[in-house]
């Protein structure tokens, strides 16, 4: 029976060509040259990125600068809920937290350096994180999803409430951070074009992007990510051998808390707009949606995920303005896809596709094992 | 005095309709053991379909008839359709296929229906009733509601106390294999589990809709209540689901007149939290046995 | 009665029934023996369709019913008192008694109802008392009363002997010999307590790991020494 959470135990990689490595006898030794794999296909990752965004149209800017806030959050909700089989409908909220943390910070007179700005969001994100980890770390299943739930539909009450500080229903509009003097110049040179405030900010998020899937890959592979896998596959097993449960609950928690916040500060910046209407439960659903279709669990599969959810949007979007429909009710469309391909995908195919790409390959690999032994 | 007074007629009001809401929860839970977070779209779907036929024929006796009607047959579609095939799955996966009616069920009705908010006719007046020389927050309509509320529970507990079909539903929830084996044909029994709580719940949307503005969203909330008053009460028990409704009720109407009314559905999370930490069978955990 | 032909049930790999084949007459007690793992349960569970075939074949009165759904084989004359009994705990002893005769037709259901407590004093006493408040015994007399309200033709028993003490043991077994006798009930009972069941069964039938390595006349399996040393235990 196959099901959403089941993964093989491989470790989760972000390259599929490392599968069925010899474990070498150092594991400082494998330590290294995973990370160092890793650090060099995020280099080229990002070369080809850059490639792309310097070629490419300006909606086709925005639809990569779109990717940088799905990314991190959706593989951040995918170790979560597919390593640690924690699901939380909540993950909307949290990148609520970082992107008014974020607008506030930035609406000030003289703003603080983003770097900073971006740290103290992450870190607030994976404080209330911490907070909703504790407090979920000892629920499972509809009970967890119900009180997630109940927190990606109040908190949007929480900018309402305080309305002064955090712009009530309008919301608060966010002046992106300005490319500083020495990069404008170098990617001007490089270039031969002066570069827009929009490739800059997509330029910002895929290298946080990118620097997200590095730390998540690795924490995948070590003993972090066993311990998750343990805690999610047999939780009696798991505190026999020592793991403390709440711990590593709580631990993964913050972690893709920590992911969400980052997804939570592009939102701001890429759509300059912080308005409780952006953060419906909507939004946490799509992430649902986004690591669903990847394969729960999987990295690659988050990055697919988030591929299709932005690149479906406008298509069925464009689909349903052209059947007629008004723009609000055109709106509706990617929602209303979303909803049954979260159903089909459950129905015919619950690893998502890595998983099911997975599945089928170490099945035949097994198979031929097999035969060949006998 | 008088707000407090106010407040707690308001909250026993939505406590009842709340009540109605987990009862649903309760009704599908013990039946399939998943908890349907599909049910407030449900609701709200057919809450829009008893809006056109009330718009067309002018009646709303009609509209409410359509709502429970669509409500049962949506529910039991549902069941048979989506949910069937992995209900005897990991837990996971039954979560995820309810968020996906959830979210298609109101993108839907926002492409069908639109996206503005639409105004409800109420069954009977909204104005209180006048005591004395002040009018108290209790009006008809309220009155109607809660007793639409407790005739169709009383409805409900004589269908599993007395009839056949009823005990036929109880022995598919508490045990079904034995019940196969006794020839209950337990599949439809499910059905008929998800089709009376859609039914259920369609009543409770459109209590809630009486007199008040509908769009696609207005039953979001309604879920989070009704889930929090169903694990109050214990998630298997239908009077831990009434008593835990009324309870909310209460509690979150003196939130709203008290503290904000922003911060209700905070405030509901933070029962939920309490009552899961302190007490995660409810409070009125069922104390039988699962042995045979 | 009951005719089961070479029936074969798998779990993945493993053939927990290897071309199974018994008569169970009518108005008889068949008793299938064996250790643990032998089959025993997975036989009747393939009988009564909670489990499906890989092939073979089970008649019930010359109708073929080894296609037929679990639900239906209460209407066709089967009852399966399962293992485990199958209490249904959170119901009172005169629900489940009533799920047992929901499926017929006749009006005397009242009457039937009285005579089973008849039978069961125990049961008389609890009637509108939660199920959960029997003993093992009790339990057992629940499930066979229940399964007796369904007027079946053939009765599959199994282990109803189970954590049970001797003395409550031996009044089940001498109610179903009772009753056997009386009524032309076929019973096919499957039990772990080879001796006792031998004691009131007309036919023996000792399977292992799946096969029928024996089936004798009750009295003549209990005499033959080493047959019993070799599968039954005493």
């Amino acid at each position: 029976m196959s099901d959403a959470l089941t993964q093989t135990n491989k470790p989760d990689e972000k390259s599929l060509a490392t599968e069925g490595s010899p474990q070498s006898g150092r594991a400082g030794g494998l330590l290294r040259s995973t990370l160092v794999r890793h650090v060099g296909l995020m280099l080229l990752a990002l070369v080809g990125i850059s490639l792309l965004l310097e070629t490419v149209s300006p909606f086709r800017v925005s639809q990569l600068g779109e990717l940088t806030y799905f990314i991190p959050a959706v593989a951040g909700l995918t170790v979560l809920t597919g390593l640690n089989g924690q699901i939380s409908l909540g993950h909307g909220a949290l990148m609520a937290v970082a992107a008014y943390t974020t607008s506030v910070l930035l609406d000030q007179e003289s703003p603080l350096p983003f770097a900073l700005i971006i740290l103290i969001a992450v870190a607030i994100t994976a404080l209330v994180g911490a907070l909703v980890g504790a407090a979920a770390a000892r629920l499972h299943g509809p009970y967890l999803a119900g009180a997630t739930l109940a927190l990606a539909v109040g908190v949007p009450g929480l900018a309402l409430y305080f309305e002064e500080t955090l712009g009530g229903e309008q919301g608060l509009s966010v002046s992106p951070p300005r490319a500083s003097p020495n990069f404008a110049t170098f990617m001007a040179d490089v270039t031969g074009e002066s570069l827009s405030g929009q490739k800059f900010t997509a330029y910002l998020g895929w290298a946080l992007s990118l620097l997200v899937l590095l730390l998540l890959s690795n924490l995948v592979v070590s003993r972090y990510g066993r311990t998750w896998r343990a805690v999610r596959d047999d939780e009696v097993a798991a505190e026999l051998a020592g793991i403390n449960l709440g711990r590593a609950r709580v631990l993964a928690f913050v972690v893709s808390a920590a992911c969400a916040g980052v997804g939570g500060v592009m939102i701001a910046i890429i759509t300059r707009l912080t308005a409780p209407t952006t953060f419906t439960l909507v939004l946490s659903i799509t992430l649902l949606v986004a690591i669903v279709i990847g394969g729960l669990g999987s990295l690659v599969g988050a990055i697919i995920g988030s591929l299709i959810v932005v690149f479906l949007r406008p298509f069925v979007t464009d689909l349903g303005a052209e059947g007629g429909l008004n723009a609000a009710q055109a709106a509706n469309v990617a929602p209303l896809v979303f909803g049954i391909v979260l159903i089909l995908v459950m129905l015919l195919a619950p690893r998502g596709l890595v998983g099911s790409v997975r599945f089928a390959y170490l099945t035949r690999q097994a198979a031929r094992q097999a035969k060949a032994q006998r | 005095m008088k707000q407090f007074l106010d407040l707690s007629l308001s909250g026993l009001t939505s406590g009842f309709i709340y009540a109605a809401f987990a009862l649903c929860l309760v009704l599908i839970f013990r039946a399939t053991r998943i908890v349907n977070f599909g049910q407030g779209a449900q609701a709200m779907f057919t809450t829009y379909i008893a809006l056109d036929v009330v718009q067309r024929t002018g009646n709303y006796w009609l509209g409410l008839l359509a709502a429970l009607v669509s409500g049962f047959v949506l529910g039991a579609v549902i069941e048979r359709v989506i949910v069937r095939p992995v209900e005897t799955g990991p837990e996971i996966n039954a979560v995820i296929v309810t968020l996906g009616v959830f979210i298609g069920l109101i993108a839907l009705a926002a492409v069908v229906f639109g996206n503005t908010f639409e105004p409800f006719r109420a069954p009977f007046g909204l104005e209180g009733f006048q005591v004395g020389d002040t009018s108290i927050n209790l009006t008809p309509t309220n009155v109607f509601n809660i007793f639409a509320v407790v005739v169709a529970m009383a409805a409900l507990l004589a269908l599993f106390r007395f009839t056949s079909l009823g005990l036929q539903m109880r022995a598919s929830a508490f045990g079904q294999e034995v019940a196969r084996l006794l020839g209950v044909r337990v599949g439809q029994m499910l059905t008929l589990g998800w089709a009376l709580a859609g039914l259920f719940g369609s009543l409770a949307g459109i209590l809630i809709a009486g007199g008040n503005f509908i769009s696609p969203n207005f039953m979001d909330s309604v879920v989070v209540f009704g889930f929090v008053a169903a694990v109050l009460g214990g998630l298997d028990s239908f009077v831990g689901a009434v008593v835990g409704g009324l309870v909310l009720g209460l509690s979150l109407a003196y939130v709203q007149g008290y503290v904000a009314p922003e911060l209700v559905t905070l405030a509901a999370l933070g029962i939920l939290m309490v009552v899961l930490l302190l007490k995660p069978g409810g409070l009125f955990s069922s104390s039988v046995a699962r042995k045979v | 009665m009951l005719e089961i032909s070479d029936l074969v049930t798998t779990y993945g790999p493993v053939k927990a029934l290897d071309g199974v084949s018994i008569s169970v007459p009518a108005g008889k007690i068949t008793a299938v023996l064996g250790a643990n793992g032998a089959g025993k349960t997975t036989l009747l569970r393939t009988v009564s369709g909670l489990v499906k075939s890989r092939s073979g074949k089970v008649t019930l009165g010359g109708q073929d019913i080894t296609r037929t759904p679990v639900e239906g084989m209460v209407r066709l004359g089967m009852a399966h008192v399962p293992e485990g009994r199958g209490v249904i705990a959170e119901l009172t002893v005169e629900e489940n008694l009533r799920l047992g005769g929901l499926w017929r037709k006749d009006d005397d259901k009242a009457e039937r109802m009285e005579e089973v407590y008849e039978q069961f004093p125990p049961l008389d006493k609890r009637r509108k008392l939660s199920a959960h408040t029997l003993s093992g015994g009790e339990r057992q007399m629940l499930v066979v009363g229940r399964a007796l309200l369904a007027k079946p033709k053939v009765l599959l028993l199994d282990e109803p002997s189970l954590g049970l003490a001797p003395l409550i043991v031996n009044q089940i077994f001498t109610l179903v010999r009772d009753l056997v006798d009386r009524t032309d009930l076929a019973v096919l009972l499957v039990e772990q307590n080879a001796k006792s069941a031998l004691g009131i069964a007309d036919t023996g039938v000792v399977l292992n790991l799946g096969r029928v390595v024996a089936s004798e006349d009750a009295k003549t399996l209990l005499a033959d020494e080493g047959l019993r040393h070799a599968y039954l235990g005493f």
